[in-house]
């Protein structure tokens, strides 16, 4: 797993609460038996048109949206159904990071397991993230998770919390195996 | 000893490592796999050279993608058929039981586990999907997981898990007639909200609870992930015992586990971080109007209008929703007409669910406008409803009969709904395209949903019986 450190990119946003996995990938693309190739699916509903066309409507779609690399987003995203393919998708597309002043517990599990981190803050600075984003063509944002800071070049720096084991997995790249098969051995009473 | 919920004695007894500000190693009893979250989980084990560990301990089923029609025919689409084919090429190669196509167990992965009796009180329940929660109805600590996190499982037998906070949920009183416990479930979410209970645990008690069929116990744990909970549990107590005896994965020494199970209930004095208490007689019939399982209203309310609500996300919500439905606010819901009716899915395609139906449609036929079908949860409720005849009663009535599985739950088979239509459904997620894009979802019980194919639109049971009776 590709480690997490310090990403700087392009933020792109999507201005819906409960957005649900069933609408970051739906479930017709769900019969692919790889962990790759879902980002062209993702969002398809509300990105495509009948027909196959980009919807213009759907924010992200805009011009200036294209390369994003984070995503700000509103209150439990990532809520229902528990398939990994919703951070398969949202890392296939080209996203390492996302801000929601909330997240479904499932998803927000899911991520880690993939080297995306989820940041959970208040929303009047999620609200005022979207105002700053809608303001600024090419608005970027850098995550530092090592400093546990967000920073922009035009002052934004806030700090933000992390769970202090997944920022360490997320900072070495270690995937799942933790603890080890060792330690479940040796622990393991069943 | 300090008294202890049912979540913590469950907890307790499954940590294998534990250390102050890391997630806690829990040794997970029971591993269920079906054929969309598995492939990827299974590959990797292959990449690893890495074994499943406890192959006893893991079963699987196809549900999701199984077509509903005959079975003895080819299965039309050549991508599901290789999906249930790789689910099968990895059980065989990792000797884990399947519950094929062919099975006289198949059936959707929520209502085999407990009919088989491969659920059982105070166990650890993982599976990669999120209506595990269902099997907390006995007691189990059960709920969803990712594709890595199955792979860990198979893997270990072993998962990490932050710990959960506990949330109890009480209800009392007698529930009036028309009042299942779909409408129960939807009444809560409708109050705690789709995020009420993330990061948490709901445990369900009180005199209203304990009076539930574990059937209906299952309806109400299933939808707790709808309220953004882990898990949902209710103490095991006779009605569990007597419903698991005889079934073939409980335990051969079954009164030496009832006394074991007979422990696990909360103690008196147990704290929990969050508590709600509800009154059954306060409870209506529940119809959801928009696209999430927490915008519903009693079926005597109406669509309610966006300017309502005084949340800026909410009335974003309600605006988005009512356009995707195709609602005006302020309708009445009995006026909402409907195309289409599902009866199914791990939330309510149990024989109690399809006895109820079957109750009310007996001598009734389904409205002309409207195309209606029930789906068995299991191939053992098809034949048991079978056996009773009830299948005659609806297709007398003028349903159509299926074969089991998940089918327009998520509509990852050919049972879909078609852009534009209106779907009254047992189901328990009204997501936009959930049922077939551009389908529009109302989540009821299966009563109401019987109610609804007979006369075309919602209307309310309680009144209708009345009407009928005199
Ligand atoms: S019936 Fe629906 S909710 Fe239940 S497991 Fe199948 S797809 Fe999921």
């Amino acid at each position: 797993m590709e480690p997490f450190k310090t990403h700087t990119g392009l933020v792109t946003l999507l201005d819906l609460p409960n957005v649900d996995t069933d609408q970051i990938i739906p479930k017709q693309f769900l019969k692919r038996i790889e962990r790759t190739g879902f980002g062209q699916y993702l969002f398809y509903d509300w990105r495509f048109l009948d027909g196959g066309k980009p919807n213009p409507e759907f924010e992200p779609n805009q011009p200036r949206y294209k390369g994003a690399s984070i995503l700000v987003t509103r209150t439990n995203f990532g809520c229902g159904s528990s398939r990994e393919h919703a951070p398969w998708a949202l890392l296939d597309y080209g996203i390492r990071c996302l801000i929601a002043p909330s997240f479904a517990d499932i998803f927000f599990n899911n991520c880690f397991k993939n080297g995306m981190l989820p940041i959970r803050l208040p929303e009047p600075q999620v609200e005022e993230l979207f105002q700053r984003v809608r303001r600024t063509p090419g608005y970027q944002l850098t995550v530092d998770l090592d400093r546990k800071k967000i920073t922009s070049t035009d002052g934004l720096d806030w700090p933000f919390e992390v769970d202090e084991f997944r920022r360490h997995c997320l900072l070495n790249g270690l995937d799942i195996w933790w603890p080890g098969d060792k330690l479940i051995e040796q622990a393991c009473p069943f | 000893m300090t008294p202890r919920t049912l979540f913590e004695k469950i907890w307790d007894t499954h940590v294998v490592h534990a250390e102050a500000g890391q997630p806690t190693l829990l040794y997970i009893d029971r591993h269920l796999v079906h054929e969309v979250t598995s492939p990827q989980a299974f590959d990797g084990l292959r990449l690893a050279r890495r074994p499943v560990r406890r192959p006893e301990l893991t079963f699987a089923t196809m549900d999701h993608n199984v077509p509903t029609t005959d079975r003895s025919r080819p299965i039309d689409d050549p991508i599901s058929a290789q999906q249930m084919k790789v689910l099968a090429d990895n059980c065989r190669e990792f000797g884990v039981t399947l519950f094929d196509l062919t099975s006289p167990d198949q059936g959707i992965v929520h209502v085999i586990g407990p009919e088989l009796g491969i659920t059982l009180p105070g166990q650890t329940i993982v599976c990669g999907d999120s209506h595990t929660s269902t099997h907390g109805a006995f007691g189990a600590l059960a709920f969803g997981i990712g594709t890595s996190e199955v792979e860990h499982v198979l893997a270990t037998q072993c998962l990490l898990q932050d710990r959960p906070k506990t949330f109890f949920i009480e209800v009392n009183g007698k529930r009036p007639f028309g009042v299942e416990a779909k409408d129960i479930i939807l009444s809560i979410i409708g109050r705690i909200g789709t995020s009420g209970g993330t990061g948490m645990v709901i445990e369900y008690g009180g005199d209203t609870i304990r009076s539930l069929t574990m059937e209906e116990r299952m309806t109400v744990c299933n939808m707790s992930i709808e309220a953004g909970a882990r898990a949902g549990l209710i103490a095991p107590d006779d009605t569990t015992f007597a419903y698991l005896k005889g079934r073939r994965y409980a335990p051969k020494e079954f009164d030496k586990a009832v006394a074991r199970w007979k422990q696990l209930p909360t103690d008196s004095g147990a704290r929990f971080d969050r508590a709600l208490k509800i009154e059954a007689a306060t409870l209506s019939p529940q119809v959801t109007w928009g696209t999430n399982p927490g915008q519903v209203v009693p079926v005597e309310g109406h669509v309610p209008d966006p300017a309502e609500f005084h949340d800026a996300d909410a009335r974003k919500s309600a605006e988005r929703a009512l356009d995707y439905m195709g609602l005006r606010a302020r309708t009445p819901i009995t006026e909402i007409a409907i195309d289409r009716v599902f009866i199914g899915s791990c939330t309510n395609s149990r024989i109690e669910d399809l006895r109820r139906v079957a109750g009310f449609v007996k001598g009734k036929k389904v409205n002309k406008s409207v195309y209606a079908m029930i789906v068995p949860g299991s191939q053992p409720v098809k034949h048991q409803a079978e056996e009773e005849g009830l299948h005659r009663i609806f297709t007398e009535a003028g349903f159509d009969w299926r074969e089991s599985g998940c089918s327009m739950c998520l509509g990852m088979n050919p049972d879909t709904l078609k852009p534009g239509e209106r779907c009254a459904s047992t189901s328990n997620r009204n997501f936009e395209g959930r049922q077939g894009k551009g389908g529009r979802t109302h989540l009821v019980s299966p009563l109401m949903a019987a109610a609804a194919a007979v006369e075309g639109h919602f209307v309310d049971v309680r009144q209708y019986d009345v009407k009928k009776k005199r």
